[in-house]
């Protein structure tokens, strides 16, 4: 068997593609609360929920209503984004004004409130949900085996977060967006509805992690708790990236998956800590973060 | 009031018709501070009109607040015989009014050519991205780096030429020649005659006395938040030294 420092192939290959798996999730989340932090400056302590959000509607979707997996992929972002922007414009707004600590507060409190009403209904157990019938089984790469719904995590993610960093490098939209980045006033100034793009960009931000959630809820099960087990790792991911850095969030969320994946090969008790002891080291080298901007 | 000068009364201006903008008993706060005490001005059809002042007077808190950018402000805003006083921000520019900011505003995140078509085109008879790569081929030149890779008066240029894009049919100008050598001030004063060709009206702040003498038709001075003298460009010679005095040049 072919051997690489001293572990099997197989062994190494199967603990990237889990590396690559959680990078996926790592980069849509991140990704989102980039999009948002950078132009409502608002942390989005919700996005865990939100995430978990996507999931349960997908499963819901299923039992309640017979939709499978391809409609809930389309209508659970949809649900989302659209409960994110009744959210930034009945309540968020109010607080654009203030301090930045009480977007964070209040974000927060949004989250214990949404996992603590699906634990009541729902309990901590999880609901499974199985991967549709076109993603099940595995195909043999040669050097190792890839189930095939896992391949289509990490291919979906990728595609979900170029192509969100294209519509925001490359469209007129993104202009709009990253004009409103930098000085928010004088675009609204020029003509520009500045508010309804606020709601919009909570909204998106809020969708992506609709859409992770529905990524994930094949591979983990759908719990009421699984956001807020994932989003630490997260806002590592975004403090080690920069914050409000689009592509640094991208990047960072991949490349922070795979050093896990490798680190559960090498050396496995530093798995869990492998992320933190990185976000402590690039925030006493470059405080602004790998990609961001000193301000 | 309407069609009258606030202050002077003197000769008409504007030939009986209404003022394009008027502004009366216009007050503003930054805060606690009460910044603007009662400003009254008129700016007619395809008039350039300057605010003279020293530091500190409220000249630009006075295009802020017109512009609605500062929100605490109390007193009548008539852009074309309608009340700009309540609309929200984004909805003032629709009503045909532009603005470029002391700071100029152009966003480093974006290129040349996005910062050029950023603003929405708000009505028709704006100038064309062609027309206007015409008068300035060094924009056209540099379209795709970032905007303030742009040298200081390139900046200044783009921050004016985006508006002409929009269609507006008046101006806000602030300080366009503040900190620009004199060839480019030269060339940014060619620009603002462009303008009052195409019959944009322009109401500027310049602290550039000599600059604003030879562009502007008519002159406001403000001291303290309020406006203290008002004259055309005809009773310029006898004014100099009065203003010399007020303006501490």
């Amino acid at each position: 068997m072919t051997m690489i420092f001293g572990v099997p192939l197989p062994a190494l290959m199967g603990q990237l593609l889990v590396g690559l798996i959680n990078g996926s999730f790592y980069a849509l989340l991140s990704l989102g609360l980039a999009v948002i932090f950078g132009l409502l400056r608002v942390i989005n302590f919700a996005h865990g929920a939100f995430y978990m959000l996507g999931a349960f509607a997908a499963w819901m979707l299923l039992a309640y209503a017979g939709i499978g997996y391809w409609g809930a992929l389309v209508l659970a972002p949809l649900i989302v984004g659209v409960a994110g922007m009744a959210i930034e414009r009945l309540m968020l707004r109010r607080l654009y004004g203030l301090d930045h600590l009480y977007g964070l507060l209040f974000t927060f409190g949004l989250a214990l409130l949404l996992e603590g009403t699906f634990r009541h209904f729902f309990g901590t157990s999880g609901q499974p949900y199985a991967a549709p019938e076109a993603l099940r089984g595995a195909t043999n790469l040669g050097f190792m085996v890839l189930p095939n719904y896992r391949g289509w995590v990490v291919a979906a993610s990728l595609v979900i977060c170029l192509g969100t960093w294209a519509v925001i490098e490359k469209t007129s939209i993104g202009a709009y967006l990253r004009a409103a980045t930098e000085n928010a006033t004088l675009v609204q100034a020029f003509g520009v509805n500045v508010p309804v793009l606020l709601t919009v960009t909570y909204g998106f931000g809020c969708a992506l992690a609709g859409i992770a959630g529905v990524l994930a809820a094949p591979v983990f099960q759908v719990s009421p708790l699984m956001g807020s087990n994932l989003i630490i790792v997260v806002f590592a991911v975004v403090v080690i990236g920069g914050m409000g850095s689009i592509l640094g969030a991208i990047v960072t969320g991949y490349m922070l998956g795979i050093v896990e994946g490798l680190c559960k090969v090498f050396y496995p008790e530093a798995a869990n800590i492998v992320v933190f002891v990185i976000m402590a080291i690039v925030l006493l080298l470059r405080p602004a973060g790998l990609f961001g901007k000193d301000s | 009031m309407a069609g009258t000068d606030p202050v002077s009364a003197a000769a008409p201006r504007g030939a009986g018709k209404a003022a394009q903008l008027q502004v009366r008993n216009l007050e503003a706060w930054y805060g606690e501070s009460h910044a603007l005490h009662g400003v009254d001005l008129d700016v007619f059809a395809g008039e350039t009109v300057t605010l003279l002042g020293r530091n500190g007077v409220g000249k630009t808190t006075t295009l802020r607040a017109i512009m609605g950018l500062i929100r605490k402000r109390r007193g009548e805003v008539e852009f074309e015989q309608r009340s700009i006083m309540r609309l929200p921000l984004h909805r003032v520019a629709r009503t045909g009014l532009g603005f470029v900011p002391e700071e100029r505003g152009i966003f480093a995140s974006l290129s040349v050519e996005e910062n050029l078509m950023l603003p929405p085109v708000v009505a028709k008879g704006g100038m064309s991205v062609e027309e206007i790569y015409g008068i300035f081929p060094n924009l056209l030149e540099r379209r795709t780096s970032p905007g303030t890779r742009l040298s200081g008066g390139e900046q200044q240029m783009l921050a004016i030429a985006r508006i002409l894009r929009t269609g507006v049919r008046m101006i806000l100008l602030d300080e366009p020649t503040e900190g620009l050598a004199p060839v480019i001030v030269e060339r940014i004063g060619e620009m603002l005659k462009v303008l009052k060709s195409h019959g944009l009206s322009v109401l500027l702040v310049e602290q550039n006395f000599r600059f604003a003498a030879r562009i502007a038709d008519h002159f406001y001075v403000m001291d303290h938040g309020r406006m203290i003298d008002s004259f055309s460009v005809a009773d310029l010679p006898a004014r100099t030294e009065a203003l010399n005095t007020a303006l501490g040049v």
